[in-house]
């Protein structure tokens, strides 16, 4: 009874000290990868949350911004328990990050259950966005099937007969590779699904000879992370440049691209890919973005980071919205929902599932005009595309 | 049947048993002799990755790099096993593992300081950047590279254990430690050479496989698991038995990789073969272990008088 009585007095001290701290701050958790090899995406996504903070000048109307980050380690049980610290212990009042598609499913109801709003800044596997959608959760990246559909759709304008795939054996490798699939007309010499995880397949050679031998046109590959440039290396030192042309999904970005060309790994110049965004759109926020993080990290931010910036511009816009009332959650999910801030795409709407309802470009890898190696948008493959699980989510 | 694919994936397979026998080589020998189990074996493949990685980036050489990276790796395995290895030779196993468990954290965390989260590529010469073609086949001449110095470095270890006095010490040492000291053989010389030469060697692993992956913090980690895996297949302490088990094993992951999700469409429709079958060949090297540890538990090739 005494214990009772003492547990009941430190919950109600803990609400007074909480309620007191939420009114004059927003709290934000960020969950990303800051260890393991994958920790470099991690990194970026943080450099561009604290470039956006810094142009908000840590504030979001009259509300000072504290953000709490955390490292999910590449694995979605340490990703879970570090959302539930966020939630429980932190009380944050919006958690955003999660580049991995399984770690995000795993941490997802942590933040839903507890009526607290999940904004996923780079994974947006095919079950959020269709049966398993929730009215907290908004995405400022995509769909995972939306970019390589994209890019399916681009081989078939292009005439391609016939491609070969690869791609890591999680839920986000599969999203990829059916994306493809389910828009590309030609066909499908080939399928590989590499081991993933703490000790992915790194050594694709076995693939690569099964890709060559099966006589496909081109070779479609979706490996994010390290695993990217390793690919890219053994695909040009496999000889397979000009002779099997490369197509991409979240495999050359910014992160890989500074590396690659320091191993003067050339193959990768020309190669092709679908992406929402790319360094070099030109609208005010993305130049802002952009020129500033060059100043700051010597180097492109990658798409990772351009949607980790605007999941602190839609957060703001939320929030600012509703006057820094962050108790009606009612109005600020209709101030999320109504995408109302510059994102350095460019505007977007979001669809029923809140995914977002977006241009689609194809990027090229260039060389820019200070010798750095970098993406150029080459054209638009679909404007305003929405993913295909909208209409199986009920909202 | 594409017989051209198959001398490929033949020849993937050979080079990746080669890899493996560089890292397990030294590990059977310090696991055998020393009865010392050395699970930050993998830190020296990352080690040498990395100094091999360092001095190719400034002086432009692979093969500076390969040699001043040897000299490292050596230098730092003599010293690991000088400060760290040599006070728990007469320990319990399980204190090998905790402590060499953390030497694997030290090492990552010192590695992350020196050289940052986001790992190094290795640049290659123009040379070895290229393939040869012979009779239809396309090989990456660096894959080459990799066949043909890990036999090398099979050939010279195997006449170094079986032609020369230290390679005799070796063999009586994995054999029956106590007699060879009793002999009044200076142990502890001996030991810091092994416990070297098996470091220089998996740094040697580390430098051969980082121009294709890159450099990476625990790079090591992840391979060290299929090194053990050699090293029981082939039975501890034997040299002869790490090759043998370690070109199985390369070839049943690359060719099982290769042909299992065709194999596996005769059974099952195609979209749980294709889910099903890395899974699958991911497992099949421990099945063999299972399987060896079952019917064989001294492995395939022992060494005799091995308890």
């Amino acid at each position: 009874m005494l214990f009772r009585i003492i547990r009941t007095v430190l919950i109600a001290g803990a609400i007074t000290v909480t309620g007191i701290a939420q009114a004059d701050s927003v709290k934000i958790g960020f969950v990303t990868t800051l260890t393991t090899p994958a920790g470099v995406i991690g990194e970026d996504m943080k450099n561009s949350v604290m470039l956006a903070l810094d142009h908000i000048g840590n504030k979001m109307g009259n509300l000072d911004v504290e953000l709490i980050m955390e490292d999910d380690g590449f694995k979605p049980d340490i990703g879970k328990q570090k959302t539930d610290k966020l939630v429980k212990q932190d009380d944050v009042d919006f958690v955003a990050g999660y580049i991995w598609s399984h770690v995000l499913l795993a941490s997802m109801n942590s933040v839903t259950g507890a009526d607290k709003f999940l904004i996923s800044a780079n994974a947006g596997p095919s079950q959020i966005a269709g049966k398993r959608c929730h009215p907290n959760f908004f995405s400022t990246s995509w769909q995972n099937d939306q970019t390589p559909m994209a890019l399916g759709e681009y081989l078939n304008q292009e005439g391609v007969k016939s491609i070969y795939i690869m791609a890591p054996n999680y839920a986000a490798g599969k999203d990829m590779a059916a994306g493809v699939e389910s828009v590309f007309k030609g066909e499908i010499k080939g399928k590989d699904l590499t081991k993933w995880g703490a000790d992915a397949q790194l050594d694709f050679s076995a693939e690569l000879a099964k890709a060559r031998a099966s006589g496909a046109e081109a070779l479609y590959v979706f490996y994010p992370g390290k695993a990217g440039g390793a690919f890219i290396k053994q695909y040009q030192q496999a000889g397979l440049q000009g002779k099997l042309p490369l197509y991409t999904a979240f495999t050359v970005d910014s992160i890989a691209l500074p590396k690659l060309q320091a191993g003067k790994l050339e193959g990768v110049l020309g190669s092709k890919m679908a992406q929402q965004w790319s360094p070099d759109m030109d609208n005010a926020a993305n130049k802002r973005f952009v020129s500033d993080y060059l100043k700051q990290h010597g180097r492109y931010p990658s798409f990772y980071g351009a949607q980790s910036y605007d999941a602190i511009m839609l957060i703001k816009s939320a929030v600012e919205a509703t006057g820094g009332n962050l108790k009606d959650k009612d109005a600020l999910r209709k101030a999320l929902m109504a995408a109302d801030y510059d994102s350095v795409r460019g505007r977007y709407t979001y669809g029923n599932n809140h995914m977002p309802i977006q241009n689609f470009y194809l990027r090229e890898v260039v060389e820019d005009a200070e010798g750095r190696w970098t993406t150029k948008i080459v054209k638009t493959v679909y404007e305003n595309h929405q993913d295909l699980h909208a209409s199986k989510c009920k909202m | 049947m594409d017989w051209n694919l198959l001398v490929t994936q033949l020849m993937n397979g050979l080079q990746l048993g080669l890899l493996l026998f560089l890292l397990a080589s030294g590990l059977t020998l310090i696991f055998g002799i020393m009865d010392f189990i050395n699970l930050s074996h993998g830190s020296f493949y990352m080690i040498g990755a990395y100094f091999c990685g360092t001095v190719v980036a400034k002086s432009g050489s692979f093969i500076t790099g390969v040699i001043v990276g040897l000299i490292g790796v050596f230098a730092v395995g003599a010293l690991v096993e000088w400060l760290i290895a040599r006070k728990l030779y007469r320990k319990d196993h399980l204190d090998h593992v905790l402590v060499t468990f953390g030497l694997i954290l030290i090492f990552d965390t010192l590695v992350h300081l020196l050289w940052g989260a986001s790992g190094m590529a290795i640049p290659l010469p123009d040379v070895l950047n290229g393939q040869l073609s012979f009779a239809g086949l396309v090989l990456p001449t660096y894959r080459l590279l990799i066949i043909v110095a890990g036999l090398l470095v099979a050939a010279v270890l195997f006449i170094l254990v079986t032609k020369t006095r230290l390679g005799m010490l070796v063999r009586a040492g994995a054999s029956n430690r106590t007699m060879v000291e009793a002999l009044g053989v200076n142990i502890d010389r001996l030991f810091l050479v092994v416990f070297a030469l098996g470091a220089a060697m998996a740094g040697l692993a580390g430098m051969l496989i980082a121009p294709i992956t890159e450099a990476s913090i625990g790079m090591g980690n992840d391979i060290i698991i299929v090194a053990f895996v050699v090293v029981i297949v082939g039975g501890i302490g034997s040299v002869k038995g790490a090759f043998y088990a370690a070109l199985i094993i390369g070839l049943i992951d690359t060719l099982s990789r290769s042909y299992l999700d065709q194999l596996l469409t005769l059974t099952m429709p195609d979209n749980y073969a294709e889910t099903a079958a890395p899974a699958l060949s991911a497992m099949l090297i421990y099945i063999l272990m299972a399987a060896v540890l079952a019917f064989r538990p001294q492995g395939l090739f022992p060494i005799a008088g091995m308890k």
